[in-house]
């Protein structure tokens, strides 16, 4: 029958173990591996600052990105691809709530200049050409509305 | 209670069932938002609700968590705590930082990271706050007369709590490192260190109320926050399948976290069992409730909800997904706002010396709450099965899946009506208690 002790030890030396194979496997993602999935040497200053912009505005706390964020508004990972850039500048630099008149759910009208806007797309140009190991999946179907 | 300064475990738990309220508040703006009622939009956009919602969650936890040691340590250690007064500014300062940081969300003034909100400042403060924290816990249990493995898993949660939260406040230029490190605090936290802690209240309260020998419950005690580090730590690569990090993650990941629900599933096995061993009849149901309450939900909600979209292939599809939004509420609630809500109905009789529990109140607070909890994920779940079909399989556009969802927020909405009237009943019994006093002191 188990004892106190070896449990204790089951523990203590579960905890050592499993760390360490996390914190080296960490390593290895940070040092060896995201450089080179996430095309780091695109990472520009507009980028950045695209990304500053993105956080400063809590736009995780509607949309997702990498599938991570709320789920109030769509996923905006792969958004360059989808709408063009033309669209998501109108979005980006709309003075009143985009999607009052067409889909019924608002967006915060930020009204950001142009080149906050522009910067926003860089950062969102950058995030679409990460390798995502096959996130978002590619839908199996097609299908179109009836009117 | 058996030492006067357990008293100032009272204010913690109040002002964690304040931070309940608002919480709630804030996710019923959240479900009407999502039937397509947001006449709030220009005050309190989704984003502000979001983020008030979940951050008053991880303020009213932590504060049940404190409110907890400072009831737990001080019996467990046989001292009295070693500075009340600490104690005291400890709490104010965390409510100040914690109410400044949900006016800021209102002013659009936060960093926007998933759980990490809290403008980068009022890091600095928290962080402060948690270790004149630590310091109290700590320097009361080792000028204690014990050490006990209860107490010393309990400090051990919330010492590695403290420290994890430090890697969420590094700048990264990428959005790939930002969310992997990200994960360090949120995943380490919630799936890693708190069942920790949780573990070590759940033990307390074990002890407490079955009256069984505290070696056996206490050697069950390390085999489940065992089982826990062995599945949870190399379980966070389940939030890295889809961030740009590395293929392996895929396996190890998948592996790992379907072995999540095993140490859940020893949590409930474990209460039940010592319930059932136990010969001691201890009067406090409501309390007794509450504790196989949250080991079994905590199973449900955590564990088997969890483990249903963990492996990649179904997360590939329900990542991003209000399935997750379903696993989240009852994770949240059997594994961590249970066992709050348990400590807090154990230790208030013992507080006030005035014995209101279980009485048709608390039943009802218990029952409308759970069911009422169970509503609401069964709403998220549908919806969220609806949208990964239609938009992730069928390839509907979001918006368009979005409205066809909207009546289950209508369900939500309602089973959440049902769940706040259990928590108003539980925080009313709470009032009843009146305040803590030294009168309720008993000797062992």
């Amino acid at each position: 029958m188990l004892t106190k002790s070896q449990a204790k030890l089951f523990f203590l030396a579960g905890t050592v173990i499993f760390s360490v194979l996390f914190l080296g496997l960490s390593l290895d993602t940070h040092i060896n591996r995201v450089g080179e999935q996430t095309h780091e040497e695109n990472i520009t200053e507009a980028v950045v600052a695209g990304k500053h912009l993105w956080e400063e505005n809590n736009c995780m706390g509607c949309h997702t990105i990498f599938g991570e964020g709320a789920y109030y508004a769509p996923e905006l990972t792969k958004v360059v691809e989808r709408r063009g850039e033309a669209y998501i500048k109108g979005v980006l630099m709309s003075p009143t709530p985009w999607g009052e008149h067409t889909s019924g759910r608002k967006m915060v009208a930020y009204g950001f200049s142009d080149e906050e806007a522009s910067n926003l797309i860089e950062y969102f140009v950058w995030i679409g050409n990460v390798d995502l190991n096959g996130f978002p999946a590619k839908p199996k179907y097609k299908v179109e509305k009836n009117n | 209670m058996k030492f006067k300064t357990q008293k100032i475990a009272y204010w913690f738990f109040l002002s964690a069932l304040g931070l309940l309220v608002l919480q709630i508040i804030y996710g019923f703006i959240m479900g009407f938002a999502h039937m397509g009622m947001d006449g709030l939009h220009e005050i309190i956009p989704f984003n502000t609700a979001r983020a008030v919602h979940t951050n008053l969650l991880v303020c009213w936890l932590l504060l049940g968590f404190m409110g907890s040691a400072y009831y737990i340590i001080p019996e467990e250690s046989q001292n009295e705590l070693y500075s009340p007064k600490l104690a005291i500014i400890q709490l104010i300062s965390f409510l100040a930082v914690g109410v400044t940081a949900v006016i800021a969300y209102h002013l659009n003034w936060w960093e926007g990271r998933k759980f990490l909100e809290i403008p980068r400042p009022l890091d600095y403060l928290v962080v402060v706050n948690v270790l004149a924290f630590l310091f109290n816990i700590l320097m009361t249990l080792f000028t204690g007369k014990r050490q006990t493995t209860t107490a010393l898993v309990l400090t051990m949660g919330l010492l590695f709590a403290a420290l994890l939260y430090l890697p969420g406040m590094i700048w990264f230029d990428s959005q790939t490192l930002d969310s992997f490190y990200r994960w360090y605090v949120v995943h380490l936290w919630v799936e890693g260190v708190w069942e920790l802690i949780m573990g070590g209240i759940l033990a307390f309260l074990l002890i407490k109320i079955t009256g069984v020998d505290r070696e056996v419950i206490e050697k069950w005690l390390y085999v489940i926050v065992g089982l826990t580090f062995l599945s949870g730590i190399l379980g966070t690569g389940h939030h890295y399948y889809y961030i740009g990090a590395p293929s392996y993650w895929l396996w190890i990941g998948g592996i790992f976290s379907a072995l999540e629900p095993l140490a859940f599933l020893a949590m409930a096995l474990f209460a039940i069992n010592m319930y059932r061993k136990g010969e001691k009849k201890h009067p406090n149901k409501t309390a007794l409730n509450w504790t196989l309450g949250a080991a079994i939900t905590s199973f449900v909600g955590a564990g088997l909800l969890g483990a249903a979209h963990t492996l990649p292939n179904v997360n590939l599809y329900t990542h991003g997904t209000l399935v997750t939004a379903m696993h989240g509420h009852m994770a949240f609630w059997g594994a961590y706002a249970m066992i709050v809500l348990a400590i807090i109905a154990y230790a208030m009789p013992n507080l006030t010396g005035r014995k209101l529990y279980d009485n048709n109140m608390t039943r009802y607070a218990f029952w409308l709450s759970n069911i009422g909890m169970i509503g609401m994920t069964v709403a998220f779940g549908v919806a969220g099965v609806a949208q990964v079909y239609m938009e992730r399989i069928m390839g509907v556009d979001f918006m368009e899946t979005q409205k066809e969802i909207e009546p289950h927020f209508l369900v939500l909405v309602l089973c959440a009506t049902g769940f706040t009237a259990g928590i108003v009943l539980y925080i009313i019994n709470f009032f009843q208690y009146g305040k803590p006093t030294d009168e309720a002191l008993v000797s062992e």
